[in-house]
């Protein structure tokens, strides 16, 4: 709670912040902001508050989810290496401001226990992304991206407005708990109908914000086209927080129509799982081929989420930390190199551009190679526990289609996956050794670790949860 | 303490490798891997006094009942042996050549071992999944980098494939690890053993089979054998070697410690199917052998087909098919380690390993032919070798079940001989061609590894009890757990 207070008032000083400071230390206060932040919100733990008219509500889940998210921007900072030295086209000290607003939208996004406040955390979050996401206004692919994304994103707000009144129509609150008891209450022949159109818009306007099949038709577009950094910040706080939000609007507010909801959500990861593995085979971009990666993750997290157990959030939260985690390295490697081979290669984002990696940056080509084995799910890093843990959930429900599409799905990923590493050790080129600032080394170690830490002994961070 | 030691031992120097690259990597490797063997001597000698003295168990994901838990019994500690003793010859077998010091390849095979070890050596079922799927990182970095013609696509396809495989194997795993009793649930080997024989006999049958498919892809069986060829083939030597010598008994050890003992009636259901399939194996894969011009694929081949028996006779589920199989992944692992390095030294000297090409070094170098045939008479089985006592017990326990499979799997002893003598006819005898003219002597330390192996290769032959008493206690626990 004190956090979103002190988020906002550090974006406000980012702001003004940028007309006397150095890129460098605008990044390096960001930063701060970023930690104390997350000491903050680290105070809360093993509190329950209810702040702004019970509207929001802290608890330790929340915080969890805050923490992954702020742990997210915290990498995005470090990895952003203040947006080129002498580039007077980037404004550093706006676009950390935005990301700082934007992730008090994510934590609200998390910590909901009223529909408005969920709107509202929706709202500053993707007007922020919609910003950040046309910020290279040289560039037609980010205004592009950009105009496309306001665009079904509003959409997708209309939509999920529209679901929350129908819900409100129908139970008289916007209060979850409210919600949650007037359906426990109500026998289901003297439901309104109405009430289950609220809750499908809903769930198209929360499947459209983390990208799940058949809603995806942005993604693509948008993660290419955004500034790679604006790309890794959206694939983790956006997709984390709608997760998590996903998750308490079903399985905190509408559980007890488990039965209603749970067959479109089954279906729909199991499309999103062939959809984004399936398209991601044929890309030659890897930012492309991130971003569908991406949705295929979705896929994954959406089977836990239909299975509803005991055990899905901490779950989504092992999985959503083990998918931050391994995305922000593969997109820091990918920003590095494509933007040393801009210039130098046709196609610096192709996968091309990777190859002969390993031979003068040995310690780009190992990061690369462990954050694609986690997104693969191999053992040894933590999207193997994630993938593990997710398929123990869904069988706990004995839904046993959507594992076995989930398996042929992992084998197709590893396909893809393995193109990145294929290129970066088995090809070779006359890369030169390319020169990575101190605070990015530290940052891509630090992640690196962190997967193969959570891949070691999960328990570190599962007791947590 | 002990087992602790012999897991991360290799994993640790191999690491050190990978890292420091140090210039000397051969001698810091072969050391370390002698170190390592006397180390699995010992573990073993223990064990086998006073059983269980040596299993350790700590939490590691405490709240979903798993444990990282090791220990040695009868079966696993043959193979472990296995790995313990060959890894020194795979290292030693890169002795003056220009991989003998790069730390790279050096510290990928030690990391292979831990993860091998891993595998045998995990009494939680996840455990050893967990290594089951590492192995393949560090074999598939190797021949993918190191390898001959093709590698990138071939080693692609043997990943996909096997990662594929034992994802069923994890689907499986987690099914009946959901049906474990108590509130967390367990994963220990013995408990999810336990709790799978009370399945029902449909459940059974569906998770023998997705148990029965990732093994049968790793060892491997027919129909799922065909990215076997192609990378053994392509992997360089020591790669292969890994390959055929340890990884492929991942699969029959799979079969033993959890397929057999997990799903009697799944057995039931499929038993006769799936020895038919290893039966084909085994003919097929020895008549593609015969007619194999490649010597190094003539071998895969060959490795196929042994592989076909090991199955049909531990899908037997007997105590002879069972002791057989174990004793036949030992002497298999000695000689086709000892067969892959012999064509590796050929085509070091001649840069051809095309049979047509080959023939009369016998009379260039009598130490290299000896050591050739008595290996490959090992590995057709003949008496007094290693691999007559396994494919004797293993053709026992085959003809005991059913005759006519019997008989039709002792073709393989005849097919063995055919394709094996051609092997030696074309490259050891015969007119010396262009190329076997200045083909030179074995040197000093290409004799070190070899003469050992053939070594072993006839005390294999000779004094099969220690082994077979070593895991008899624990195959007579198994097997009544079959009936």
């Amino acid at each position: 709670m004190t956090a979103i207070i002190a988020l906002s008032i550090f974006g406000i000083s980012n702001l003004f912040l940028g007309f006397w400071l150095s890129r460098k230390t605008i990044q390096t206060f960001t930063l701060g902001f970023l930690a104390i932040s997350m000491g903050l919100t680290v105070a809360d733990w093993n509190h329950e508050y209810l702040w702004f008219g019970n509207m929001f509500r802290s608890t330790n889940t929340s915080i969890n989810f805050s923490i992954i998210i702020q742990l997210a921007a915290f990498f995005v900072v470090a990895f952003s290496n203040a947006f080129g030295q002498d580039d007077e086209h980037t404004h550093p000290a706006e676009y950390y401001a935005i990301m700082l607003f934007s992730v008090v939208g994510a934590i609200l996004m998390v910590s909901f226990d009223h529909l408005i406040m969920l709107f509202v955390g929706l709202e500053i979050l993707s007007v922020s992304m919609y910003v950040l996401t046309g910020s290279d206004k040289r560039n037609l692919r980010s205004n592009e991206a950009a105009i496309k994304y306001l665009l079904m994103g509003a959409f997708a707000t209309g939509i999920l407005l529209f679901g929350i009144t129908l819900v409100y129509g129908a139970t008289r609150s916007f209060y979850v708990a409210n919600i949650a008891n007037a359906i426990a209450s109500t026998p289901k022949e003297s439901m309104p109908t109405f009430l289950y159109a609220g809750i499908l818009l809903m769930l198209v306007g929360m499947l459209f914000k983390v990208s799940a099949a058949p809603f995806h038709f942005w993604t693509p577009d948008v993660y290419d086209g955004a500034p790679t950094i604006f790309t890794m910040f959206m694939s983790t706080v956006v997709k984390t927080a709608g997760f998590a939000a996903l998750f308490h609007v079903f399985s905190g507010m509408f559980g007890g129509l488990y039965n209603t909801w749970a067959l479109p959500v089954y279906f729909i990861s199991m499309l999103t799982l062939v959809i984004g593995n399936v398209t991601a085979v044929y890309q030659q971009s890897m930012k492309r081929m991130l971003a569908y990666s991406s949705i295929s993750h979705a896929g994954y997290m959406l089977m836990t989420v239909s299975s509803n157990q005991a055990s899905t959030t901490s779950t989504i939260l092992y999985y959503s930390l083990a998918y931050t985690l391994a995305t922000v390295t593969a997109f820091a490697i990918f920003k590095i190199v494509s933007e040393y081979q801009t210039g130098r290669v046709e196609k610096p984002e192709n996968f091309q551009a990777f190859e002969g990696l390993a031979k003068q940056n040995p310690l780009l080509a190992f990061c690369l190679t462990i954050s694609l084995l986690s997104l693969a799910g191999i053992p040894l890093t933590g999207g193997f526990w994630g993938k593990f843990f997710v398929f123990a959930d869904t069988f706990h429900r004995n839904i046993t289609y959507s594992i076995i599409v989930a398996v042929l799905m992992s084998a197709v990923g590893i396909y893809y996956y393995f193109k990145g590493i294929i290129s970066a050790y088995f090809k070779s080129s006359e890369m030169e050794t390319i020169q990575i600032p101190g605070l990015y080394k530290l940052a891509l170690v630090v992640s690196t670790v962190g997967t193969l830490v959570l891949g070691l002994y999960p328990t570190f961070v599962k007791t947590l949860f | 303490m002990y087992l602790l030691f012999i897991l991360l031992f290799p994993l640790a120097l191999g690491s050190f490798l990978l890292l420091a690259k140090p210039k000397n990597a051969f001698v810091i490797s072969l050391t370390g891997s002698i170190i390592e063997a006397i180390a699995v001597a010992y573990v073993l000698i223990q064990s086998s006094q006073s059983p269980n003295s040596l299993s350790i168990s700590y939490p590691w994901i405490p709240e979903a009942g798993l444990s990282f838990s090791l220990w040695v019994d009868g079966i696993n500690g043959i193979l472990i042996g296995l790995t313990g003793l060959l890894i020194p010859f795979i290292v030693g077998s890169t002795a003056k050549t220009e991989k003998a010091n790069n730390p790279v390849y050096q510290g990928l095979i030690l990391a292979m071992q831990t993860a091998l070890v891993g595998s045998f050596l995990a009494k939680d079922a996840f455990l050893f999944y967990f290594f089951f799927e590492a192995s393949l990182l560090p074999i598939y970095f190797l021949s993918a980098q190191f390898g001959g013609e093709n590698r990138i696509a071939i080693t692609f396809k043997f990943f996909v494939y096997t990662l594929f495989g034992s994802l069923f194997l994890l689907i499986g795993l987690i099914y009946v690890y959901l049906r474990t009793p108590g509130e967390v649930g367990s994963s220990d080997i013995d408990v999810l053993v336990e709790t799978a024989r009370s399945l029902p006999a449909t459940s059974q049958n569906y998770l023998f089979l997705a148990f029965f498919i990732a093994f049968a892809i790793k060892m491997p069986i027919f129909p799922f054998h065909t990215w076997q060829p192609d990378t053994y083939t392509t992997s360089p030597a020591q790669g292969s070697m890994l390959l055929g010598g340890i990884m492929l008994k991942m699969g029959t050890y799979g079969v033993i410690r959890l397929v057999l003992p997990m799903f009697p009636l799944g057995l039931i259901t499929w038993g006769t199917s799936v020895m038919i399939l290893s039966i084909i194996g085994i003919i097929y894969g020895s008549i593609i052998a015969i007619q194999q011009k490649d010597a190094k694929r003539l071998i895969a081949y060959s490795s196929f087909a042994h592989v076909g028996l090991m199955s049909a006779g531990i899908l037997t589920g007997s105590l002879a098919g069972i002791q057989g199989a174990l004793y036949q992944m030992l002497s298999h692992g000695i000689n086709i380690v000892g067969l892959f390095f012999i064509i590796e030294i050929i085509e070091r000297r001649t840069k051809t390993r095309e049979l047509s090409q080959l023939g009369g070094i016998t009379q260039a170098s009598y130490m290299l032919s000896v050591a050739f045939v008595v290996l490959s008479l090992g590995s057709v089985a003949l008496p007094l070798t290693n691999g007559f006592i396994g494919e004797f017990l293993l053709l026992k326990s085959v003809f005991d079940q059913d005759m006519w499979m019997g008989i039709i799997a002792g073709v393989t002893i005849i097919l063995g001989a055919v394709y094996t003598l051609r092997l030696i006819q074309k490259s050891m005898f015969g007119n010396v061609s262009r190329i076997t003219k200045e083909f030179e002597d074995l040197t000093s330390a290409e004799k070190m590894v070899l003469v050992p192996l053939v070594l072993l290769v006839l005390l294999g032959g000779i004094f099969p009890q220690a082994v077979l008493n070593y895991s008899a206690e624990s195959v007579e626990k198994l097997t009544q757990l079959l009936n």
